[in-house]
């Protein structure tokens, strides 16, 4: 059983380092990670959840106001992205912040075929976070059940 | 203060969030509540001002400054106007020098770029002498 926790913790220490390395998130994820306690052992699914509903509701905004050439509404597109970067930001999702920074860029400038090109960036970039953080938690999961604890994992 | 979480609760120090994201208001709210700090939420300058119009005070306020309706500006503006003493922190994305300085004037106590920490708030609670750091 030991083993299996052992095993079980440097798999999910590997993943976690891998992901800090692919540049998928960022220290603020660390932050965000010392926020869980005993008792709020779901916070930062329930954080990252947040955002990626958040991620698809504003993405869709942001489609619906880019589509139409001729009747652009780049206030709307530059809220959205504000929202994004913000909640991004927050949650330490760097691959997604980066392409907002990039976004903000186009808005500024009313580059309807630059904001329509990061649109989709940030759509894909999203996804994956999604499903690479849900494989996280699936091991946090396994971890637990077999009765061992989360690992501290520091990227520094 | 590496690994080290002060806790305030037995200041009974109150604080409102005042933001328009759903991330960062959870985060925020945690950040207060894992230092003990008991903490309302509301979503725009507009919410802030109807909130201490309803009777209700803090000790701390973190206050966005982008948020439909009323922004953290006019929200501190008006909460000044209104004789509320309590400090005020902006925090916020947009960290140019001119919006910061035009935040600032609003009537702010403190600033602290986004995304908050930890370190960020205790500096913030240190700053407005609600936390000495040993």
């Amino acid at each position: 059983m030991n083993n299996v926790v052992a095993q079980l913790q440097r798999q999910f220490h590997d993943y976690l380092v891998s992901l800090y390395q692919q540049g998928f998130l960022d220290n603020q994820f660390s932050e965000l990670r010392k926020l869980q306690d005993d008792g709020t052992p779901d916070f930062v699914a329930e954080v990252v959840s947040l955002f990626f509903e958040d991620c698809s509701k504003l993405i869709n905004t942001m489609s619906r106001s880019l589509e139409r050439p001729e009747n652009v509404d780049f206030k709307q597109v530059d809220s959205g992205v504000h929202q994004l970067k913000g909640s991004s930001s927050s949650v330490g999702a760097r691959r997604v912040k980066n392409v907002c920074i990039s976004f903000k860029e186009c808005c500024d400038v009313q580059n309807r075929e630059g904001c329509i090109r990061c649109l989709q960036q940030v759509d894909y970039e999203y996804k994956m976070l999604k499903t690479k953080l849900q494989d996280l938690f699936n091991l946090e999961q396994q971890i637990l059940q077999a009765g061992g604890t989360i690992p501290q994992v520091d990227i520094n | 203060m590496a690994g080290e979480i002060p806790n305030l609760a037995e200041s009974k120090l109150t604080a409102l969030v005042v933001d328009d994201n759903l991330v960062n208001q959870m985060m925020h709210h945690k950040l207060l509540d894992r230092l003990g700090i008991r903490n309302d939420v509301v979503c725009n300058g507009q919410e802030a001002v109807d909130a201490h119009c309803s009777g209700r005070n803090y000790d701390l306020i973190l206050m966005d400054m982008e948020m439909p309706i009323m922004n953290g500006i006019q929200a501190t503006k008006r909460l000044r106007e209104m004789g509320i003493e309590s400090k005020i922190a902006g925090v916020t994305t947009r960290a140019e020098e001119e919006e910061r300085k035009e935040f600032m004037e609003a009537g702010l106590n403190d600033f602290q770029e986004k995304p908050l920490t930890i370190s960020k708030l205790v500096s913030i609670l240190h700053n407005l002498d609600f936390y000495v750091q040993t």
